[in-house]
């Protein structure tokens, strides 16, 4: 903690903030992950963790930095927009890989198939018209 | 003062750390496949953030260069797994 010494009391007190919201709600998605029974339970806490849980220690760590530096850091911007961004795609996927899994294997509970799959040869014949 | 932020940054070491290794009990022991990819991704992002306080805490900004390459490596190998998941294969 050499660098970060020369922030004012305010800004300390901000960033000691963020730090302690930030890790605690990534602690309590981690402890989700590990206590909740079914995996379409525990697929939503970790989110704690890639929203808020990221959003506050980057945010903590843009204020320190832009102080101690005088200037605005990206490195802290680039990385909260490419794990806001991509969080979502590999949770829909996982999702839905789990979804696909259970049906095949007929493990769990979950419902099934809304509409059946219309086979190959039907598509191609309602193409064909 | 300086104590305030002494003691958020161990706070905050301390629970990043913890929330990796139930991340990583969760890999180990998650009955099936999908359990252990979602503990995989919570893993590399409880990493990627001890990364960023790590670097604050030692005052070089050098870690988050570390820091961008496990959150884009940790999107493609979770991506990757999933497809895997669903498909049965990554590339067709």
């Amino acid at each position: 903690m050499t660098a970060l010494d020369s922030l004012p009391p305010w800004l300390m007190a901000l960033v000691a903030f963020f730090l302690v919201l930030g890790s605690t709600l990534t602690l309590l998605g981690a402890f989700g992950l590990f206590h909740l029974k079914s995996f379409y339970d525990r697929i939503h806490a970790p989110t704690l963790g890639t929203s808020w849980g990221t959003a506050a220690i980057l945010l903590a760590s843009l204020l320190a930095w832009s102080w101690v530096q005088d200037r605005v850091f990206l490195h802290e911007l680039v990385i909260g927009i490419s794990v806001m961004v991509t969080t979502p795609v590999t949770l829909m996927f996982l999702g839905r890989a789990a979804l696909h899994r259970d049906r095949v294997d007929g493990h769990g509970t979950v419902p099934p198939a809304a509409v059946t799959e219309p086979t190959r040869e039907a598509v191609s014949s309602a193409g064909m018209d | 003062m300086t104590t305030v932020l002494w003691l958020a940054l161990t706070w905050a070491q301390l629970a990043l750390a913890l929330a990796a290794c139930l991340a990583t009990w969760r890999i180990a022991v998650g009955p099936r496949a999908q359990d252990r990819v979602l503990g995989l991704d919570a893993l590399y992002i409880a990493t990627m953030l001890l990364f960023i306080v790590t670097g604050m805490r030692l005052g070089t900004p050098f870690l988050f260069e570390a820091a961008l390459v496990i959150a884009i490596g940790g999107f493609m190998g979770t991506v990757s797994l999933a497809k895997f998941l669903l498909r049965g294969e990554v590339i067709e």
